[in-house]
């Protein structure tokens, strides 16, 4: 394509220093309308082309306050509004925790936004043809020259004075760059359909191949030596047994070893509390060891103290408090049959405490209910 | 700087009256510590060890920021290394400051108390390191290899001046090089035997660079000050540009962010841990009294001089470098009262911040330390680095 219109005219430099004093002789000459290139970002060229601060500093700040912002709002929304979940006893809005995560979105948003703000909104998205595009002189600056160009809407623009002072401040390959008007109207070269096809068709290609590795290659031998051993896999189905099941049940009547059944069902706690017997004294050993497990399973929904007010409170209903007088009146085997088998909210606990563990706790209800309610003779 | 027998650098004395100025602030501060131990010994100790912490940071970071420049193979800073080499002759100070405490260690250190060893397991375990004689030996020991590196770095520079021999360079690069572990771990020393040991039950491994960050700040405001000041008044060469001083704010800058890091890690992997052992530090610090004054350190120490010098021009600009400079270097002073008060207060159970006469004397002190020292040493001295054979391009550096 045969190109008309003169764009501009360029000369290059060696050097950073050659081309701070250059800057400097342009702005001296007057031309406005003109643009230097360099391979990195040379310090003080901005102040040499008497250029105006960058308004990109403040799309960085707002993009960056915007990425706190954010990240704030997020984990504010999920961890202490919508889904609030107890984590190590932490508040369920903890700053500490939350500012590296806040830290990183802000840099990333204020990096990569400004970035896309700056190709959008200075390079004019989509257009992205420039008539310095595809010559000798972008290779050269973009390489290790470094280049200033005079445009030919310059005020003052003449071509045989420019090319004089080009060669007046020691540039050398001084150029003239022509363009076509129809180039930047009509042609945009980032909606053209080869372009299109040859980015979605890397896009199928990545996901094609990413998906082929992750979901086929990995399955196949002999990657999968480690998947595929020679054993039943606990919820597998198998033919090996005939009812297709790979994991056994023990036989009819099998106890575990110092396994002891316990005689009352959950619905009968009258029955234990009339036939069961705490076997423990009220030694300082057995008072001890109930704290420690009191403090443990039960401290959470009924508080050290035993009121129900308890620092799980308002993540599970309140159980009542155990120094009522109906707590107070009831015998031994009723506690024992309340942390065996649970009562409503409550779960069993005879899973998780022994025996001697549970009368443990409940002599140390008992010194708990005692404190609260001390007759004259305690005291003595 | 196209002619080749321009002068770059004319010798220009500093005047006497410099001298008489910082003595009369250096009497006023020995006279205020001394009264300050005659009245209460205890919390003169303290701020003793501040004062200590203070100048010894500055000197130590004085000669890490000129092993830094060999190491790095710096152009611009070559112009300030030699008011860098006469601060890090701080550290000779240190000793004689050193002499109080080491002389009664108990008072201060409760490590030492038999009673509360035979009370605390936790403490009475680690007296095979916090035990008199090895901290007064760890101590000493430390003062000689740090002396020992200041006439290898900053002494054979000063003959430099004379001889013009471009060849040690290449001896001081290696050295620094040797400089840096050692420094590394003598500074990681000082900080846990000074500071930590305050308190003994407590420990953090990242406090060593803690102290490391903040010292290194302090030091590098005390350079940029000195060398502004300097500067401005024609005691410096006239080729000085505003790109030098950019460096200056960048570094000052970079290490407010990286005192920043440090702090917030420390504290955010202790407050997630949550144990005993490690929070009681902060809960020294976060009682009633000590909370805003924690608070107030994020304020000053960090948020201040970030806003400060985030911006390109007032990392350039000599003024506000000046004063930025001033402030982080009392910003140190804040840190470190954070770090060695809190400690007194809780020994005496006031446990609300304290601040006095008592406190005030180790400002001043320092300051007329600081004072003293530079010009005694910087009185028959060239200012500037002329026998360096990077000293042309120093000066000719631009970014």
């Amino acid at each position: 394509m045969e190109r008309k219109i003169l764009h501009s005219v360029t000369g290059l430099f060696n050097t950073p220093d050659e081309i701070i004093k250059a800057a400097k002789e342009v702005n001296k000459a007057g031309y406005k309308k003109f643009d230097i290139h360099t391979p990195y970002p040379v310090h003080g060229l901005e102040k040499a082309m008497k250029l105006p601060r960058s308004p990109l500093g403040y799309f960085a700040f707002v993009l960056g306050a915007t990425g706190a912002a954010l990240a704030l709002f997020f984990m504010w929304w999920t961890m202490s509004v919508a889904y609030p979940n107890n984590i190590g006893g932490k508040p369920f809005f903890s700053l500490p925790a939350f500012i590296p995560v806040t830290f990183e979105v802000t840099v990333l948003l204020a990096s990569v936004g400004t970035v896309i703000s700056m190709i959008v909104i200075f390079f004019k998205f989509p257009n992205n043809s420039h008539p310095l595009h595809d010559t000798d002189y972008m290779k050269a600056v973009s390489t290790d020259k470094y280049g200033l160009c005079i445009e030919s809407n310059d005020p003052n623009f003449n071509l045989e004075k420019v090319k004089n002072f080009f060669s007046s401040i020691g540039a050398y390959n001084i150029t003239e760059i022509y363009w076509d008007n129809e180039e930047l109207n009509t042609k945009k070269v980032i909606f053209e359909p080869k372009f299109v096809i040859g980015l979605i068709s890397i896009a199928i290609i990545t996901s094609g191949i990413t998906y082929y590795l992750l979901n086929k290659l990995m399955f196949m031998e002999p990657f999968s030596w480690m998947m595929k051993q020679q054993k039943l896999s606990a919820q597998a189905m198998t033919t090996f047994f005939q009812d297709g099941f790979s994991m056994r049940e023990p036989v009819v009547g099998t106890v575990a070893r110092g396994f002891k059944p316990y005689p009352y069902p959950a619905d009968s706690v009258i029955l234990a509390e009339n036939n069961l017997i705490n076997p423990l004294e009220y030694t300082e050993e057995n008072l001890n060891a109930g704290k420690a497990k009191y403090n443990t399973f039960c401290s959470p929904c009924h508080d050290y103290h035993g009121t129900g007010q308890a620092r799980l409170n308002g993540q599970f209903p309140n159980p009542p408090s155990l120094h009522s007088d109906r707590a107070r009146n009831w015998k031994d085997g009723h506690i024992y049959h309340v942390i065996t088998m649970g009562q409503n909210t409550m779960p069993a606990y005879n899973k998780q405490l022994s025996e001697k563990e549970r009368w443990q706790i409940v002599l140390y209800v008992r010194a708990l209910q005692r404190a609260l309610n001390a007759k004259e003779e305690d005291l003595q | 700087m196209s002619q080749d027998n321009l002068v770059l650098y004319e010798k220009k004395e500093l005047p006497g009256k410099l001298t008489i100025i910082g003595l009369a602030i250096l009497i006023l501060g020995i006279i205020l510590t001394v009264l300050a131990f005659s009245t209460d010994t205890l919390r003169a100790s303290y701020n003793l060890i501040l004062t200590l912490t203070w100048i010894y940071g500055i000197g130590l970071g004085a000669l890490f920021l000129v092993a830094l420049e060999y190491i790095v193979g710096a152009d611009w800073s070559v112009p300030f290394r030699r008011v860098t080499e006469i601060v890090a002759t701080l550290i000779f100070v240190v000793p004689i400051l050193s002499i109080p405490l080491l002389l009664n260690l108990d008072t201060v250190f409760v490590w030492l108390n038999p009673e509360l060893l035979k009370a605390d397991k936790y403490i009475a375990g680690k007296v095979p390191y916090l035990n008199q004689d090895f901290f007064v030996i760890r101590t000493i020991a430390i003062f000689i290899i740090m002396f020992i590196f200041y006439y290898l770095l900053v002494g054979r520079s000063f003959k430099q001046d004379k001889t013009k021999n471009p060849n040690i360079n290449r001896l001081s690069v290696k050295l620094s090089a040797l400089f840096m572990p050692i420094f590394a771990i003598c500074i990681t020393v000082i900080s846990i035997d000074w500071l930590m040991s305050l308190e003994p039950k407590w420990f953090s491994t990242i406090f060593g660079v803690y102290y490391f960050a903040g010292s290194v700040l302090a030091a590098l405001s005390l350079i940029t000050f000195i060398s502004i000041l300097l500067a401005e008044n024609g005691y410096l060469s006239k080729f000085l540009t505003e790109d030098h001083y950019y460096n200056f704010g960048a570094l000052m800058f970079a290490f407010t962010n990286f005192w920043a890091y440090i702090a917030f890690s420390q504290f955010m992997l202790i407050w997630y841990a949550n144990i005993p052992d490690e929070t009681l530090w902060y809960m020294t610090r976060g009682n009633e009294g000590w909370f805003a004054v924690s608070i107030g350190l994020i304020i000053v120490k960090f948020a201040i001089p970030y806003l400060a010098l985030v911006t390109r021009p007032s990392k350039s600009n000599q003024f506000r470098l000046k004063i930025i400079a001033v402030w982080v270097f009392l910003a140190h002073y804040y840190d470190l009262y954070w770090i060695v008060m809190p400690e007194y207060t809780r020994k005496t159970a006031e446990h609300t911040p304290v601040y006095s006469w008592f406190e005030l004397s180790v400002p001043i002190l320092v300051i007329g330390l600081i004072w003293v020292v530079f010009t005694f040493v910087g009185k028959n001295k060239n200012l500037m680095p002329i026998g360096d054979p990077k000293f042309r391009k120093g000066l000719e550096f631009h970014l």
